[in-house]
């Protein structure tokens, strides 16, 4: 079966790629900024004069530039944070799954030490140590997507490494480096890729969590958590400052999960009949 | 007036028919086999009968039972019907069963659900069924889980909850492929009394039950009736070449041609051979218990056994898949030590296994070229990628495919084909030894033959030496020159196969090919077959550790484990081995 002819992937893929496009782009051709006020222009309706698309704030600035820009770092949040939990996870879980034994029991307790930590707690108290900063979101979100990533690449491996054709490797005399990259790897990465695709939401959420709780990213730079947070304040007569960044991110969020599920349905359906 | 008819029945899922055009009828009373290779479209009848089709299949055509319509029915009048009237048996009875309810409650949901019973009568009946099925101390079963029975309970379980309701039609959809040759045996005999008169339709890849245990026999081939008639005639004068070609593949235990005895000289050697393995919080689990063995160049010797003889264990252990405790493996006269991971390269080549399931034994991910190339990589670096490839061609040419099969992942090969592949990686690396641990339990009946085939061929030109694992002992009589039996994880008998299955010498040897359906309806099926099961691993009897289940024990069996002794050429396990006469 055809990558693009699988519904799920093409649709929510389509959505993901058109809505990084203007968000990348749809600063450019507009020709306000995130940042100059307008106090003549405050809480304009979305409307075409002047390119206020999504109207404008309490402070008089333009939406839609703001929201591009909030959907940019969204996204990239999204991305660092998968790449993190991509890079750590899936290199903890293989080494622990093929290892074994006490490598494997020893790492696991780290990570389930790991997973106890509360995590909101946690940025706080990176917060208060450090100044607030960008990057911070970055590693809190970080490192703890890579977690779940790292579980599940291990009960994977474990698995594998049961198979019949990694013992038939054995016995033929293949090494253990080229088992783990022609026998363990290649069959890791539907699972790997479906996560992934499923840990961007989550992490998405988290960014948004935190800047909607005032620990993220700092005004006047903006995300789509922080536009909502700002959104909730105005939403009585100015509903469109909540109702559109709302919107945007609720789309995300669901076609990343879209997408995640016809990956597993692609995958699935390419090695087993 | 029949009780079923089918008439022009066809199941579609998209373009593909698996049933087609089928048109049959049941009689009152009568037991028919229904018979086809995999994907023959058995099962999916059974299931259109009973209305368990998945909702995205296309039925057409009638199905009539008693004169009421079943296609197309509604679900009351299915749910009255299942249960009541048809009686299923399903393959695996793990997965037929709920492992949440007690055994006593499932059936009588049966009985309840459809006011058969009421009150106190229904636990009386359900018990009283336990019973007929052969469950020892029905009522303590009454309460149990699935899990806490074995697999031979557990499918007079479900014999049980099919005929509890008295239905007119009984089927059995494979209800013995899961289970041990000898608790076949039973299950088939328990099938045969209980059933009364019953209508029995027996769906079965194995022509042995059909010839015992059907008056009149359907022969499907790709969804389609190509051959019905009374099993005798059938079985006397096939009507449909493909009926033929059943009967051809369809090994008999009673005749075979048996392979002349080898000569070479001896190239393997296992000398008491240990294995177990740690058991968290219980003392470690004893699979193997002092085996020797040797192989001679150019020799076929099977080890079989039930489930948890220690078959598989046994040749994991020689080949370093899993530690051996103590004992040795000698191989062309040098030992072979520790993990295959560190044994040389040249060792590693020269003993190679086949396993059961094709489809776990082939990386999903790799093309079959890749398969293939990669035995030679490791071995042969030296190679050019252009004579690699003439390898593989070859090595794929040797096992009856050819260069088109290359570029195919293993979902893309049927199982024969992809069990081709998997010798062919084993082979392409000229192997002294090759070990196969049920390498054609999971391959149909012409499909197994041209395996076998295959593999005598290559022994012959080539002096391959092969340990041939198998449950089957009809497949194992025409293939092999010695049998080894095991039972328990311990050595029963090891003789040649003429000898072996002329005149074994250990009880075991006896009942175990006593279990084997011969497919010859002349030939009576066995009325009183070897009673109970293997008992666990874990807690084995004492003494000699078939004595619970043998006829012929006596006080010294139960105290004394009897030591392998050479009578004539045979080692057998047993104290009365040279005053039994079991010969037949």
């Amino acid at each position: 079966m055809s990558f693009f002819r699988n519904r799920a992937i093409s649709v929510s893929g389509g959505i993901i790629l058109a809505t990084a496009v203007v968000a990348l782009f749809g600063p450019w051709i507009s020709p306000n900024d995130y940042i100059s006020t307008d106090f003549d222009r405050l809480l304009l309706a979305p409307t075409t004069t002047g390119g206020h698309f999504f109207g404008t704030d309490d402070l008089g600035r333009d939406l839609f530039v703001r929201t591009m820009l909030g959907i940019r770092v969204t996204l990239l949040v999204a991305i660092v944070a998968s790449f993190v939990s991509l890079i750590i996870g899936v290199t903890y879980g293989a080494v622990a799954g093929f290892v074994g034994g006490r490598v494997d029991a020893a790492m696991m307790r780290f990570v389930d030490t790991l997973y106890a930590l509360p995590f909101i707690f946690f940025v706080i108290l990176l917060m208060v140590a450090f100044e607030r900063n960008f990057l911070l979101i970055f590693i809190a979100i970080g490192a703890v997507n890579w977690l779940d990533m790292a579980r599940i690449v291990r009960g994977q491996t474990l698995s594998l490494k049961e198979r019949e054709f990694v013992a038939a490797a054995r016995l033929t005399g293949v090494s253990t480096g080229r088992i783990i990259f022609r026998h363990i790897a290649p069959n890791l990465i539907g699972i790997v890729v479906v996560y992934l695709t499923l840990t961007i939401p989550q992490a998405i959420l988290v960014e948004s969590l935190l800047s909607f709780l005032g620990l993220g990213v700092q005004e006047p730079r903006t995300s789509l958590g922080a536009l909502v947070n700002a959104g909730v304040n105005l939403m009585e007569g100015a509903s469109w400052t909540l109702l559109i960044p709302a919107g945007l991110l609720a789309m995300l969020l669901m076609s990343f999960n879209f997408l995640g599920d016809g990956l597993r349905d692609y995958f699935d359906a390419r090695h087993s009949s | 007036m029949s009780l079923l008819e089918i008439e022009n029945l066809s199941i579609r899922y998209g373009d593909t028919a698996v049933v087609d055009g089928l048109d049959f009828e049941l009689d009152h009373g009568e037991s028919v086999g229904l018979v086809g290779e995999s994907g023959s479209g058995k099962s999916q009848t059974a299931m259109a009968i009973l209305g368990l089709l998945p909702r995205h299949a296309h039925i057409s055509g009638s199905i009539r039972f008693d004169d009421t319509e079943l296609v197309g029915a509604t679900k009351e009048t299915l749910n009255r019907f299942r249960a009541q009237r048809i009686g299923i048996v399903f393959q695996d009875p793990m997965q037929a069963l709920n492992p949440y309810l007690r055994v006593g409650r499932q059936l009588r949901e049966i009985l309840v659900q459809h006011n058969l019973a009421e009150g106190s009568d229904v636990d009386a009946r359900v018990i009283e069924m336990l019973g007929r099925v052969g469950l020892p101390d029905a009522e303590r079963q009454f309460r149990s889980y699935p899990h806490q029975l074995s697999g031979g309970m557990r499918q007079r379980v479900m014999l049980a909850s099919a005929l509890i309701a008295e239905p007119d039609l009984l089927i059995a959809d494979e209800p013995t492929t899961a289970l041990d040759v000898t608790v076949q045996a039973q299950i088939l005999e328990l099938l045969e009394d209980v059933r009364d008169n019953t209508t029995l339709l027996l769906i079965t890849h194995d022509l042995g039950i059909v010839a015992g245990y059907c008056e009149r026999m359907l022969v499907l081939e790709k969804g389609r009736l190509v051959d019905s008639g009374a099993t005798t005639s059938l079985f006397a004068s096939p009507g449909h070449a493909h009926t033929r070609l059943l009967l051809a593949a369809a090994p008999r235990i009673d005749r075979a041609d048996i392979p002349t005895p080898a000569t070479g000289a001896t190239i393997l050697g296992i000398e008491s051979a240990e294995v177990s393995y740690a058991e968290r919080g219980r003392e470690r689990l004893q699979a193997v218990h002092d085996v020797s063995l040797s192989l001679r160049d150019g020799e076929t010797v099977a080890v079989v056994g039930e489930s948890g003889s220690g078959k598989s264990s046994f040749v994991r252990a020689l080949l370093g898949l899993v530690p051996m405790q103590s004992g040795r493996v000698v191989y062309a006269g040098a030992p072979l030590q520790g993990p295959v991971d560190r044994r040389s390269k040249a060792q590693r080549r020269d003993l190679q296994l086949v396993f059961q399931d094709p489809v776990t034994a082939l990386n999903p991910q790799l093309r079959v070229h890749s398969i293939i190339d990669e035995s030679l990589l490791v071995h042969e670096p030296q190679l050019s990628g252009g004579t690699r490839l003439e390898r593989v061609i070859e090595a794929l040419e040797q096992v009856g495919l050819d260069a088109g099969y290359l570029r195919r992942y293993p979902h893309e090969l049927s199982g024969g084909q992809a069990q081709r592949v998997a010798i062919a990686r084993a082979l392409i690396l000229e192997p002294k030894v090759l070990i196969c641990d049920e390498a054609v339990a999971a391959l149909d009946g012409s499909v197994r033959e041209q395996v076998l085939a295959l593999l005598r061929r290559v022994q012959a030109e080539t002096g391959l030496a092969i340990i041939f694992i198998s449950h089957d002992l009809a497949v194992v009589r025409a293939i092999s020159h010695r049998v080894l039996v095991m039972y328990l994880g311990r050595l029963i008998e090891l003789a040649d196969n003429a000898t072996l299955f002329a005149r074994p010498r250990h009880p075991y040897t006896r009942a175990l090919i006593d279990a084997v359906p011969v497919p010859d309806p002349v030939v009576a099926p066995n009325t009183a077959p070897l009673q109970g099961e293997v008992p666990s691993l874990l807690n084995p009897p004492s003494g000699c550790v078939f004595h619970p289940r043998c006829d012929h024990a006596i006080d010294v069996c139960a105290n004394k484990l009897p030591v392998a002794r050479t009578i004539n050429g045979s080692r057998v396990a047993c104290h009365r081995a040279d005053e039994l006469e079991l010969g037949r």
